[in-house]
């Protein structure tokens, strides 16, 4: 899947539209676990529901292509998008608890997924599917005809995984997908998504604040701010070269065992409504390497070298 | 000085509702089960663990919001589980609570100011309105919102997430208590100002000398905060001694596993990962002899058998786990 300068404007009631999205562009590879990190308010949200074209009524795309397989998806019709979900691109939500529906058995529910996005139809087959998909996530088969309620935090995110894989996509875009766990259960369910991406060949859209996670599961790493692209490299590069302040500033703010007596740094201030932006550099107010032209310029996304991108003044000053 | 907070062979049992007719067995939840501890003065003890693992209801316990099923807690050397009515009221004032979300514990129709008072007019401790306007002021300054005067009157959803929190914890302070029990302080926050909570909270503790047990299952940040860390599993302490021992020289293989899964951000840093398998089992039906053995690596017949108790196992520094005395 290939992004090209997506925007996504909010239209607010007396208000100008709020650009939530400006120009991000990616690329995702086949078996690449991309991550997407940012805080709260940064447009990750946004930009997964721009891809998968589940804005809310006010969300509005006003730039950019989705090319994946040969056709933009910004240009599909909503029956050609909605096939194009589940079979091709599925998604895992944080909130394991409550995606599931309570009076349903898990087994019928993940039927239900397959069933209803026509992936397969005769009645035997489908239980010989949602058993393999069991299998695949970890869950015994006793557990098929349990109710979401029997099932501990993990082994709902597992049944989620299930009904992600139901129609075996491609993508997968896992939004905050082990938050609200335990760092046991985390480690588990981390451990289940690298499996199935090395068996299953699937390329997986991680969205997540948590920086540690990008640093143990991520080939390249996006990191957003404010709605546009502050950095965009491999992880390794992200770690040990960052370039944009705001970057350096999150992995300074980030805890690290290793390293268990450093102080903890804060980056002063809070991330920007998306209705009240900065006119420069979104990240201007809250940076330590702030200048003037920061305050009224927006700076461009440039290539520091091949493979890393970060959009600050700095960067192309150098 | 004696220690803030002596907790000494703290038990709580939930009950849980029979069976059916014939199953006449009384069974209960063992939410703690036989765990002692101090906090001294000006001491930050982070309490560690899963969820299951008792350490919310050990917060609770501290607080005298429930009552132990035995064993004692002295709090400033007065047992709070024989006091009752107004005498509990007068420790609860000394010990502070602050909870996990700062997006809900905030009444939404309050404005700063009459949140962080409602303390002082619940236990009746202002004799005026001017009296109680300066100690808002100074909760709130202490809180680091600075000046307070923008901040009193504005409503909850006006601030950020970080600034709610602070308003949380002027709540806690506006009774000068000497122990704050904080629930995941941080939890809900952004990384980027997670820091200035914890901060503060180091700066509470240097200013007013107030002692913090936190409550957390975040190892990650444990080390910046805490003096020590006791670590628990299905309502026993497990491992319990300086932060950074703990954390670098881990004895207990609970405290190792739960260790070696905490994310590092860098991806040049590869360790072994102990990823155990399965959950933490029922706190109703608890496994023979030592709790941890269905899910422990390095088990052995002997573990199945007997339950182990905390032994020393460096300065201050204890463990409980049965390959330890072997050497």
């Amino acid at each position: 899947m290939s992004v090209t300068d997506l925007s996504t404007d909010f239209l607010l009631e007396s208000a100008p539209p709020a650009h939530a999205l400006v120009n991000v562009s990616f690329t995702l590879r086949e078996g690449e676990v991309l991550g997407l990190v940012g805080e709260s308010g940064c447009g990750k949200t946004t930009l997964m529901l721009s891809l998968m074209r589940l804005l809310p009524a006010n969300g509005r795309i006003t730039s950019g292509t989705v090319n994946f397989m040969g056709q933009d998806l910004l240009d599909l019709g909503e029956n050609a998008m909605a096939d194009m979900r589940w079979k091709h691109i599925a998604m895992i939500f944080q909130g394991a608890m409550n995606a599931l529906n309570p009076v349903q058995r898990v087994g019928d529910q993940i039927a239900e997924a397959i069933v209803q996005h026509n992936y397969i139809q005769e009645k035997g087959v489908v239980d010989g599917r949602v058993a393999e998909l069991l299998d695949l996530v970890g869950i015994g088969p006793e557990r098929r005809r349990q109710y979401p309620h029997q099932y501990s935090g993990g082994m709902r995110q597992r049944a989620m995984i299930a009904m992600a894989l139901a129609c075996n996509p491609q993508i997968i875009i896992a939004d905050e997908p082990t938050t609200a766990l335990d760092v046991m259960v985390q480690a588990q369910i981390l451990e289940l998504l690298d499996t199935l991406r090395q068996r299953l060949g699937l390329s997986i859209l991680f969205v997540t604040h948590d920086l540690g996670v990008v640093a143990e599961m991520c080939d390249t790493v996006l990191v957003m701010y404010g709605g546009v692209t502050v950095e965009y490299a491999s992880v390794d590069t992200i770690y040990n070269d960052p370039q944009h302040p705001y970057t350096r500033e999150l992995l300074r703010a980030f805890p690290d065992l290793s390293r268990p007596t450093e102080k903890l740094a804060s980056i002063p201030g809070h991330p920007p409504r998306l209705n009240a932006l900065p006119p420069g550099c979104r990240f201007a107010p809250r940076c330590p390497a702030v200048f003037d032209r920061c305050h009224t310029e927006q700076p461009a996304l440039h290539q520091v070298k091949l493979g890393h991108w970060a959009s600050c003044h700095l960067v192309e000053r150098m | 000085m004696s220690s803030i907070v002596e907790v000494t062979h703290l038990r709580k049992l939930f009950p849980v509702k029979k069976g059916g007719l014939f199953d006449r067995q009384e069974k209960f939840v063992h939410a703690i089960d036989d765990v002692s501890f101090t906090v001294e003065r000006g001491e930050v003890l982070a309490v560690v663990g899963e969820s299951g693992c008792g350490k919310s209801t050990l917060a609770l316990t501290l607080m005298g919001l429930e009552r132990p099923t035995s064993g004692v807690i002295q709090i400033n050397g007065q047992n709070i589980a024989t006091l009752k009515g107004k005498e509990i009221q007068v420790v609860r004032r000394h010990v502070q609570m602050i909870f996990q979300d700062p997006y809900e514990s905030l009444n939404p129709i309050m404005t700063i100011a009459d949140i962080v008072a409602e303390p002082l007019k619940v236990h009746g401790l202002v004799k005026n309105k001017q009296e109680r306007q300066e100690r808002v002021i100074r909760a709130l300054e202490d809180a680091g919102l600075k000046p307070a005067l923008n901040f009193m009157h504005r409503l909850p959803q006006e601030l950020s997430g970080g600034q709610r929190q602070r308003v949380v914890i002027a709540g806690a302070l506006v009774l000068e208590p000497e122990l704050l029990i904080a629930d995941e302080p941080v939890s809900m926050l952004d990384v980027s100002i997670r820091a200035e909570i914890l901060n503060l909270l180091l700066e509470l503790r240097q200013m007013r000398g107030i002692s913090i047990v936190m409550i957390t299952h975040d190892l990650g940040t444990v080390g910046y905060v805490a003096d020590r860390i006791a670590v628990m599993y299905l309502g026993r302490l497990v491992e319990i001694g300086p932060a950074l021992q703990v954390l670098q020289q881990p004895h207990h293989p609970y405290t190792r596993a739960l260790l070696s899964v905490v994310p590092v951000p860098n991806p040049r840093q590869r360790r072994e990962r102990v990823i155990l398998q399965g959950e933490t089992p029922n706190p109703i039906n608890l496994p023979p002899g030592c709790r941890f053995h269905p899910r422990c690596p390095v088990a052995q017949p002997r573990c199945q058998e007997t339950d182990p108790m905390l032994q020393p196992v460096a300065a201050a520094h204890e463990a409980a786990c049965l390959l330890l005395s072997s050497g």
